[in-house]
């Protein structure tokens, strides 16, 4: 079973983490990756208050994001899947994604959830702005994001 | 034809969304980016360097020599930053 959910609003991790293994006594463990908002402020910046907000395809991402699960699903025995992830102005410390997977034995839980993460950067339409309380600047992909995501081909 | 810009793209273009009339000759996402890029200097900077613009068709990636006809929906961004 599969859940995607793509808001702006904050999230739960407990009550989402409890969800994917209630009623399911064949689940035997439970894996998870949270992303948060780094603060991109320097400690110099005295009252700069730095952001970050978060744009998306609607349509699109929802369909990525089923897709990423779904391929995951394939290649792991998974008893659920779970993929949130806000969109809108974020400040440091709040929640951006969670990603989680419940099987039977902890390694399809462990490598799915960093294979669905892996894959999430480097395909699900979304695109960061950085305001560091100064500037703004569109947040440039990575080379390595593109390696991790090679990794599971 | 609808056509959704995002990111520093949308930024670069000055608009999120608009409906263009495709002329006859577009047959494929290659020749949209370069009829795009005809249209002013705001979509020509934004479309200067190709390797970095990802286009979806239909809300699936896909690539330049993919076809395109008037009733598709076309998406331009550069590459995502997620997660």
């Amino acid at each position: 079973m599969i859940t995607v959910k793509v808001q702006r609003e904050d999230f739960d991790i407990g009550a989402e983490l409890a969800a994917l293994s209630d009623g399911d006594t064949q689940v035997g463990g439970v894996a998870s990756f949270t992303g948060l908002v780094r603060d991109m402020a320097g400690p110099h910046d005295g009252d700069a208050q730095s952001s970050m907000t978060l744009e998306h395809y609607p349509g699109m991402t929802e369909k990525q994001l089923a897709a990423i699960a779904e391929e995951a699903a394939r290649r792991w025995p998974l008893s659920r899947l779970l993929i949130i992830h806000r969109y809108g102005k974020l400040l440091p410390g709040d929640r951006i994604v969670l990603v989680a997977s419940a099987s039977a034995h902890r390694e399809a839980a462990l490598q799915s959830c960093a294979f669905l993460i892996d894959w999430l950067k480097t395909k699900a339409p979304f695109w960061k702005l950085e305001d560091d309380g100064k500037a703004q600047n569109w947040v440039e992909a990575k080379e390595s994001d593109d390696k991790a995501t090679e990794r599971w081909s | 034809m609808k056509l959704l810009y995002f990111a520093w793209i949308r930024a670069k273009i000055g608009v999120g969304e608009e409906q263009v009339a495709l002329p006859p000759n577009i047959a494929n996402v290659g020749d949209l980016l370069d009829w795009l890029a005809s249209r002013g200097d705001n979509y020509a900077g934004a479309l200067k360097e190709r390797k970095v613009v990802k286009v979806a068709v239909n809300q699936e990636y896909v690539g330049t020599d993919h076809p395109v006809k008037s009733g598709d929906e076309v998406a331009l961004f550069p590459p995502v930053t997620g997660g």
